[in-house]
């Protein structure tokens, strides 16, 4: 599923661009729901062109975001002169603004609406994965299990995909379209190098995010590169470190067998 | 606006500038698509995702050591981080229990980041040259120059003689791998080889069409070829033709309107093409596809009713007797309307004859409805004969078996259980002679 995870996150675009056009602003609700919708009609054309129009599943990922990815550029394009958006926001997004962006002011201290927005969804993400544990746990393990026991195998893979868009969506502001997917994908894959329980991965996972977020701020202000971008390649190199140690260490293990 | 002078102003390739973008598009989506057709094949599609937004650190790398934007430097760089993301997706996969589309996920991520980090730096460093640079994110095919034509249109070319010059060994590597390594092909070499010309088919679409859209300049055009033909060779010159024909709209849509990108309009032609061809191309096609299921289910229903016709005929010895609707159906189980649509179309064919309100089955029909019931004893009889299916097990597959026996299947059946007289419940198998 991971590539699914980083179709939406091209293609809810237009999505954001239509919200935009209809006098949207960033972080309003219009976003979120153009986002999402696009988030739900991909994962829907990818199933539709391989189920029905039997195209070979890679493939279809592949066309159907590149399809909706190329849209959305071309109404950035086309109405740049109306919308607050443009090329360079989609790719890397713009965290360093966040700190100069006005927000609730309280007792003096000013909290920027960003993270107002990204606490909230926090919160949401955290609440869905609380209470929907055991519907996300049976269905992606054993859907065919969860399919006899009454559970919808399918409305699970369309919330976790709208909890993706609705991810994507928000993080778009702060880092961009691309990179989204390296915050999506990567720590979960460094955990998952590492252990092969779920819960011990979700904890994991978080542990590299933050660790990593915070070491990629530092060493962004130290070369003065985009802080978003500095976070994504700290969180790949901490899978470079992992991956390395567990090669090593397998074939450590093996070599000990072996003189046994 | 679109009107006629144009279109010939255009298509006439006046203009030097217009002659180096159409020309350079074409090539570039030739190279693409053809290079695609195998990458898609391989079922590596995605593959060239990773690929295409890994060349960003490459090109900025590139650019730091040269100081300049000499496209030999940044086409270097590229290749070699894009090369570096195939190697290193291959390593993943093969080292650790990490799926092939979460290692492609996040090396393109990745590699993007550190692209886009790299890309940065260079930016607030200030150095003159680097304004333009951004736009392999995007791409700018539109201000393609005589040099970048003639740099890029030739390495679109190297491309795709090297597709031409090594067609047999990939097609063996994307078809039969173990007969490759059979007849002993040097099977790391040609996949080198192969990587290698993907990875420069993309490093130089990126010019075109910008780094996430890349992708689809090679999958796309594949994607929709292969709903047209079985045959490599068609697929090859379908992909070739396909690119060719989006490179010019897209150029023709950004020429005859401002502010509008080439890239993404060659993206949505490309698009456009595949759903048609999804939804129209003969035999492979949704419509096709509905047509021959419609088709199936009226066989189908035709054969179920004749079937009941002759159980009918042998429960009472009279196969020639008036039927009414419900002594079919209480025979077997037919919705009402499907069957009176089924009587309708069979009569129309004089397989029965339509009297009042009952049927009566024609010779012709007689001869049908004992053939499917025949097929349908010699199929129980075989499998449990030569599959030792047990007694209960036999009717459903059966059932679904004497739509689909041909004459000559028949006939071989019909000589390997040496012509019985009786199935296995006692029941006569009947043969026409």
């Amino acid at each position: 599923m991971a590539m699914v995870g980083d179709a939406i996150s091209h293609s809810v675009l237009p999505g954001i661009v239509i919200a935009f056009m209809m006098g949207g602003k960033l972080g309003s609700w219009y976003l979120l729901v153009g986002a999402a919708v696009f988030g739900i009609i991909t994962t829907f054309l990818i199933e539709f062109f391989n189920k029905k129009g039997g195209m070979q599943h890679d493939a279809t990922i592949g066309v159907v975001f590149t399809s909706l990815f190329a849209l959305g550029i071309i109404l950035v394009t086309v109405y740049a002169r109306d919308v607050d958006i443009d090329q360079d926001c989609v790719l890397y997004g713009e965290l360093d603004h966040v700190a100069i962006e006005d927000g609730v002011h309280l007792s003096g201290l000013i909290i920027p609406y960003t993270v107002i927005r990204l606490s909230v969804m926090l919160l949401c993400v955290i609440a869905l994965v609380i209470i929907g544990y055991r519907g996300l746990f049976l269905t992606t393990f054993d859907a065919a299990y969860a399919a006899t026991i009454g559970i919808s195998v399918m409305s699970w893979h369309y919330i976790l995909m709208a909890a993706v868009s609705l991810s994507t969506v928000l993080s778009f502001g702060s880092v961009g379209a691309i990179l989204v997917v390296a915050f999506l994908i990567t720590p979960p894959a460094t955990a998952y190098l590492l252990t092969d329980k779920l819960k011990q991965m979700i904890f994991l996972s978080v542990l590299f995010g933050i660790t990593g977020s915070i070491i990629g701020y530092y060493f962004a202000t130290a070369i003065d590169g985009a802080t978003s971008a500095a976070i994504a390649s700290v969180l790949g190199m901490q899978f470079i470190v992992v991956f390395v140690w567990k090669v090593v260490e397998k074939r450590f293990s093996r070599k000990e067998t072996v003189a046994q | 606006m679109v009107d006629i002078q144009n279109i010939i102003d255009f298509l006439s390739l006046k203009e030097a500038n217009v002659r180096y973008v159409v020309l350079g598009t074409i090539l570039l989506s030739v190279a693409s698509s053809v290079i695609g057709c195998f990458a898609l094949l391989r079922k590596r599609a995605l593959i060239v995702d990773s690929i295409s937004h890994s060349v960003l650190p490459g090109v900025c790398i590139g650019f730091m050591i040269s100081g300049t934007k000499d496209p030999l430097f940044l086409l270097g760089g590229a290749m070699l981080t894009g090369w570096l993301s195939i190697y290193f997706i291959d390593i993943i996969t093969r080292y650790s229990k990490i799926k092939a589309d979460t290692a492609i996920g996040l090396n393109l991520s990745v590699f993007f980041a550190v692209g886009i980090l790299l890309l940065t730096i260079i930016q607030n460093s200030g150095n003159p040259n680097q304004s333009g640079l951004s736009d392999f994110l995007f791409g700018k095919a539109a201000t393609m120059v005589e040099s970048d034509m003639l740099t890029f249109g030739g390495m679109a070319l190297l491309v795709i003689s090297g597709v031409a010059l090594f067609y047999k060994q990939f097609v063996l590597i994307s078809f039969d791998m173990n007969f490759a390594k059979t007849i002993g092909l040097n099977i790391k070499f040609y996949e080198f080889v192969l990587s290698i010309l993907t990875v420069m088919a993309v490093a130089i679409g990126i010019q075109t069409v910008g780094v996430v859209l890349m992708a689809a300049m090679l999958i796309t055009p594949a994607a929709t070829a292969r709903y047209w033909t079985d045959n490599l060779r068609m697929m090859l010159l379908i992909a070739a033709v396909i690119g060719a024909f989006s490179g010019i709209a897209g150029a023709f849509i950004s020429y005859t309107y401002d502010n509008m990108p080439t890239g993404p309009w060659i993206v949505i032609v490309f698009s456009l093409i595949a759903i048609a061809s999804m939804i129209f191309a003969p035999r492979k096609g949704i419509v096709a596809k509905w047509f021959r299921q419609k088709q199936n289910s009226y066989k189908i229903m035709e054969d179920n009713i004749l079937k009941a016709f002759y159980h009918l005929g042998e429960k009472e010895g009279d196969f020639y007797k008036k039927r009414t609707v419900e002594d079919l159906m209480n025979l077997r189980k037919f919705e009402r309307g499907r069957l009176l649509n089924g009587l309708k179309w069979l009569s129309a064919e004089n397989t029965i004859v339509h009297i009042n309100d009952t049927y009566v089955l024609s010779k012709r029909g007689k001869a049908a409805g004992e053939r499917i019931v025949r097929i349908h004893r010699l199929w129980e009889l075989y499998l449990k004969k030569y599959l030792r299916v047990a007694d209960d097990h036999v009717h459903d597959d059966a059932e679904t078996i004497e739509h689909i026996i041909t004459p000559e299947l028949e006939l071989q059946l019909e000589k390997l259980l040496d012509y019985p007289e009786e199935d296995q419940h006692n029941k006569k198998i009947p043969y026409s002679k």
